[in-house]
């Protein structure tokens, strides 16, 4: 608890005379001057954001959230948090935040009508099975007969449909909590997460469910690097970029996702 | 009626054939002024090119329409298997909520409460309710499937309504028909049975057509509890492509489902006040 306290005022140290010291490079370009306005999901999940509250700058999201501001000129008093879906963020008009910041998987199709920043994070996807399955093999062949389960408007979708190639046909669902409330009742055996979340959720949520392999994170069909997203043709967007290398560059990216995610080492490659 | 000859139109015929013309050709120029006014200024707006390629946009309906059509056979046999039983229970439900029998009363309390509740859920309620929760008790697969309880939820929900439509029927038979039959010498069943319920069947056959449309488009709201249905379909393609065309996709296959039925019960319903004149 102290070390964290120490931890905040040393940031909001850093933060104070990054802001005065720091080249303006969003003057001008962002929402409303001055503020750096950053959007999260409604809710925004653990471990992305803690306790659905990014204004704490806790949780990976947030908490890069609130470095990169920094890094960009923007002391904490000044960064603004809203509360998007997924369409919002992706129709056609002005949007109401700078950027969004929702675990989005930066994808060809997607950068035709939105920009990303580069990738903050590159999750690799992850098999979460329920208390009937946790003895499945993570091979290819086993995960097959399955039956599966994800969120309708994730990239797991695609990764099913072209990867794993279920035999049985796959359900899909509105969100995370939908997923588990399917898992529960036994009406799907599995169902693909990016890492973060599958470990999550099987330590916290769904009782008896097992995170049981991970596809890794290079394989060339794999499209879950993590961006910000931005207006098609942000002004800000070089800007941001400046600020996620540098944090990428000095380390802090690594120190705050080390911070913030599980150690993902000990689950198994899905052969 | 009498006929006449065409060559021998009264003034009065005259005048109104005259005026039908009129109002045929005000009622031409002012729907094309309209459709010109529309052509012509929504492209002007400023944010017409981005609206355009995001809800119009041609290479994605192109790519996406053919797996909205065959997510489109889900709503269809949803569909097939619960407009039926929603017809059954239904008319059970209003039969229940009819009956004058005191030792039947519980039925008709339980007929009354039934359709208060499931009428005043929203429907979406009801499927998460259904659709998760009783599988959720521990059943067995298959018999676990979303398909299955996403279906009996729409079952109870628009078996509710559709039981108050064919009580309001039953009621617009004249009870002098039931008074009538039982003094024929029939029973109460079979008065129902033989006389009231054809004539309330076939008078509320045109608000049944109406909630045969509502069906139709609220088996999406299956979608909630994992079948991919329609919806679900276009909600995917919307995430991939980040565009909403494909919502525009589902539209169409809609609209090329329900305007022909709406045009159905609309035609049975102007067939209907014609004979009741």
């Amino acid at each position: 608890m102290i070390k964290r306290f120490v931890f905040a005022l040393l940031s909001s140290a850093l933060v104070t005379s990054v802001a005065h010291a720091g080249g303006h490079c969003a003057a001008g370009k962002t929402l409303t001057d001055g503020k750096l306005t950053i959007a999260t999901g409604n809710p925004a999940y653990y471990p992305w954001v803690m306790d659905d509250a990014p204004e704490s700058g806790k949780g990976f999201e947030a908490a890069v959230a609130y470095a990169m501001a920094s890094e960009m000129g923007f002391p904490a008093a000044d960064v603004v948090w809203v509360r998007t879906s997924f369409d919002e963020a992706i129709q056609p008009g002005a949007k109401n935040f700078d950027l969004n910041m929702q675990q989005y998987s930066i994808t060809p199709e997607r950068e035709i009508v939105v920009d990303f920043s580069v990738p903050y994070y590159s999750a690799p996807m992850a098999v979460l099975v329920g208390k009937g399955a946790v003895d499945t093999a993570p091979t290819m062949a086993d995960l097959k007969g399955l039956k599966w389960g994800a969120v309708g408007s994730t990239t797991a979708v695609s990764k099913l449909e072209n990867v794993v190639k279920p035999e049985s046909a796959i359900l899909l669902y509105a969100d995370n909590a939908d997923v588990n409330a399917a898992i529960s009742a036994n009406q799907i055996d599995a169902a693909l997460f990016d890492l973060p979340t599958a470990l999550f959720l099987s330590a916290v949520m769904i009782e008896g469910s097992k995170v049981i392999g991970q596809f890794s994170a290079d394989a060339s069909d794999n499209p879950d690097q993590f961006g910000m997203l931005m207006e098609d043709g942000n002004a800000l967007k070089d800007c941001v970029n400046q600020a996620l290398t540098k944090l990428a560059a000095t380390g802090r990216l690594a120190a705050i996702e080390a911070e913030w995610l599980q150690d993902t080492t000990g689950v198994p490659l899905i052969k | 009626m009498r006929k006449r000859q065409a060559a021998s139109a009264t003034r009065r015929e005259i005048y109104e054939a005259e005026r039908r013309r009129r109002s045929l050709a005000v009622a031409a120029a002012s729907t094309a002024v309209v459709v010109l006014a529309l052509i012509v200024l929504v492209p002007l707006a400023p944010g017409w090119e981005k609206v355009q390629k995001s809800f119009f946009n041609g290479a994605v309906l192109a790519k996406s329409f053919p797996r909205l059509l065959d997510a489109f056979k889900v709503n269809v046999m949803i569909f097939a298997w619960s407009a039926p039983s929603i017809a059954i229970l239904g008319l059970l439900i209003a039969l229940a909520r009819g009956v004058r029998a005191p030792t039947l009363f519980p039925l008709r309390i339980f007929a009354t409460i039934y359709t208060d509740v499931f009428r005043g859920v929203p429907v979406i309620l009801t499927v998460y309710l259904i659709g998760f929760g009783i599988p959720g008790l521990g059943l067995p697969r298959p018999w676990n499937s979303p398909y299955i309880w996403g279906s009996v939820a729409l079952v109870l929900t628009y078996s509710a309504y559709v039981a108050e439509i064919f009580r309001s029927g039953i009621d617009s038979v004249h009870h002098s028909q039931r008074s009538a039959a039982l003094s024929l010498g029939l029973s109460e069943g079979q008065a129902m049975r033989d006389v009231i319920l054809p004539q309330a069947v076939r008078n509320v056959v045109p608000s049944q057509m109406n909630m045969l449309i509502a069906l139709q488009k609220d088996v999406s709201l299956l979608s909630f509890i994992g079948p991919v249905e329609i919806f679900r379909q276009a909600g995917v393609f919307k995430s991939l492509l980040a565009n909403f065309t494909p919502y525009v996709g589902a539209a169409i296959i809609f609209l090329a489902v329900t305007i022909p039925a709406t045009r159905y019960a609309d035609y049975l319903m102007a067939k209907q006040t014609r004979e009741r004149r």
